[in-house]
């Protein structure tokens, strides 16, 4: 082996080092923080799941036909409306994972405690400190969907209809669609200004989750024809899609070539754009 | 050398474009503690930014331990420890965490970094704060556990971006007292700063720089003896109209260096003589003299002596 090869391999084994020092040091510090962790991702399904497919149901099932004629949702009872909402709130937490995990603590690390400088003198290429929160993200997203399946399964009164005919199907979506999450938090926390991080759920996260074809399947838009296209653009539609076609394939989606390719797209430009601003925002 | 900057230039384009270095060039010795003075804003944290990978040059090249930290600077940073002026300590770690980790990121392995941590808490007296969080510490200490980290994994080159910025007079002497104890361990120290005690009884060697040029370069003590002089007078007057004579008038005296017009009167540089004082009193009194101050020559008599303007202004 040249002199030069023996060099860029060292670089390389240094580099996998710095990268896997600043993967422990995030697992060390989720670990610490398991608990709040896990409330914050069980608390909204828990409570979308109770309210619309225990409590809502139960009104209905009451008997009198009152409750269900006081109740415009009732339509929606019954085990499809549990088959719709798995994927969706999976899709949802593996979203949302990807923003605690990468946009809010990057609006504090540029922000207040410039914490940012000391990750980035790290002695690996800046951008591999990017791609290592876009990782890291991922494995939250994936601990995410991994919490919310057996809530989405077993709160609804009837339970959903699950059937995995692929798992391998399965996996590339959970992990495609995790990274996506991580990139999105990346280009978010670093398209934003620290200060108003707190906007991002008004302006981004609440919009996308409902026009995500989280809590309806992407075919049932199909009578209102500008919204079914024009939420293509969302990458969380995807996600939704892709789980929906590998966990409850009973209901309408999207073909799973499509969702796949559109999940590489989404992550090759948010990961580009995110990386673009972080080295934007620590480099002057 | 084991810091070479050449010909280093930032400017900030924008609304209005900002000359942030202005074509410096610098050599650093190994082992050395060095010292870039002068005042907010004359481009010592760019300069620092620039050498510790964290900014881009417009212009020129800076090599830490004959590596580009342009062309590669994450091989650059390896030989690099940077104190920047803000606390970038780990929030979500403890103490020990935050240079055990930092011991890891530099390829250490789990146990090499254990004994370099423990090594490094008891050098920097801070072994019992070891379980403490980064916001429980004064800045004193925050400063401290800044310090060791930097240099936890051996760096050749340790910068210190205004390392006594903020801290209480006890703190700053504390951090003094570790950064020489540096010198013992073969490091080269690299800081800015804008007091002139701080360049004086610190550094080796002082550049003085402001807006974004380096105006003079040498030893503390070659630096004040350019001076020339031992004191340095400054006299407020009420009455401001026709100094140049006063001014010719105070030349005339024995002991007498320089004398010079500034806003509020009359600065003198002088060597201690018998008599003196009264002399120049009698001079200025017709102008209305206010106020008398008195001062050794330091650091930045030679600043103002190069500069007309304070460090502080």
């Amino acid at each position: 082996m040249s002199t030069t090869a023996i060099a860029s391999n060292r670089k390389r084994l240094l580099y996998a080092r710095a990268f896997a020092g600043l993967f422990l040091r995030d697992l060390h510090v989720l670990r610490r923080e398991l608990f709040p962790f896990i409330i914050r991702v069980c608390m909204n399904p828990l409570l979308f799941l109770f309210v619309f497919t225990y409590v809502i149901p139960n009104m209905s099932a009451g008997g009198h036909g009152s409750a269900a004629a006081m109740n415009p949702t009732a339509a929606m009872s019954g085990n499809a409306f549990s088959t719709v909402l798995l994927p969706g709130l999976m899709a949802v937490a593996i979203m949302f994972s990807g923003i605690a995990a990468v946009a809010l603590p990057l609006a504090q690390e540029f922000g207040i405690t410039r914490e940012i400088d000391d990750r980035v003198m790290c002695p690996l290429p800046v951008a591999a400190v990017a791609i290592e929160k876009i990782c890291f993200s991922a494995v939250q997203s994936v601990i995410a969907a991994g919490i919310v399946y057996p809530l989405a399964y077993y709160v609804p009164a009837t339970h959903p209809t699950t059937h995995v005919s692929n798992w391998l199907f399965l996996g590339a979506v959970v992990a495609l669609a995790s990274l996506t999450a991580g990139a999105l938090g990346l280009t978010i926390g670093t398209s934003v200004k620290p200060q108003q991080i707190g906007l991002i759920f008004g302006v981004v996260v609440i919009p996308i989750t409902f026009l995500g074809c989280v809590y309806y399947p992407w075919a049932a838009l199909t009578h209102i024809r500008w919204l079914q296209i024009g939420v293509l653009i969302n990458p969380i539609v995807y996600m939704s899609e892709g789980l929906r076609a590998a966990l409850t394939p009973t209901l309408p989606h999207m073909h799973p070539a499509l969702i796949l390719s559109m999940l590489v797209v989404a992550l090759c430009l948010l990961t580009w754009l995110g990386i673009r601003g972080f080295l934007r925002r620590v480099i002057g | 050398m084991i810091v070479e900057i050449l010909g280093l230039t930032k400017i900030y384009e924008g609304k209005q474009r900002v000359v942030a270095v202005d074509g410096i060039d610098l050599n650093v010795r190994e082992g050395e503690l060095y010292g870039l003075l002068g005042p907010n804003g004359a481009g010592k944290t760019t300069t620092i930014s620039i050498c510790t990978t964290r900014a881009l040059p417009s212009q020129g090249r800076v090599r830490i331990a004959g590596v580009d930290v342009v062309a590669s600077p994450a091989v650059a940073r390896r030989g690099i420890g940077v104190v920047p002026q803000y606390n970038t300590l780990d929030r979500a770690c403890t103490i020990f965490e935050n240079i055990h980790f930092h011991c890891l990121y530099f390829g250490f392995s789990r146990a090499d970094a254990t004994i370099r941590t423990n090594q490094l808490l008891a050098q920097f007296h801070l072994s019992e704060r070891g379980a403490a969080y980064p916001v429980q510490l004064s800045g004193g200490l925050a400063q401290r556990v800044q310090i060791a980290r930097a240099i936890a994994h051996r760096p050749k080159v340790l910068f210190l971006d205004e390392p006594s910025a903020g801290l209480d007079p006890q703190s700053r002497i504390a951090m003094w007292e570790a950064v020489r104890n540096l010198r013992h361990e073969g490091i080269t120290v690299v800081l800015t700063t804008h007091y002139m005690e701080e360049a004086d009884e610190l550094c080796d060697r002082v550049a003085i720089i402001d807006r974004g040029r380096i105006l003079v370069e040498d030893t503390p003590a070659a630096l004040k003896a350019s001076i020339g002089a031992q004191r340095v007078y400054q006299l407020d007057l009420r009455n401001r109209e026709e100094l140049s004579s006063l001014v010719a008038q105070l030349k005339l005296l024995p002991g007498v260096t320089a004398a010079e017009v500034m806003t509020s009167g009359v600065r003198i540089f002088a060597h201690g003589v018998e008599g003196l004082l009264p002399d120049i009193v009698a001079a200025a009194n017709p102008y209305g003299l206010r106020d008398f101050t008195i001062t050794e020559t330091s650091l930045e008599t030679v600043f103002i002596r190069l500069t007309g303007r304070d460090l502080r202004e």
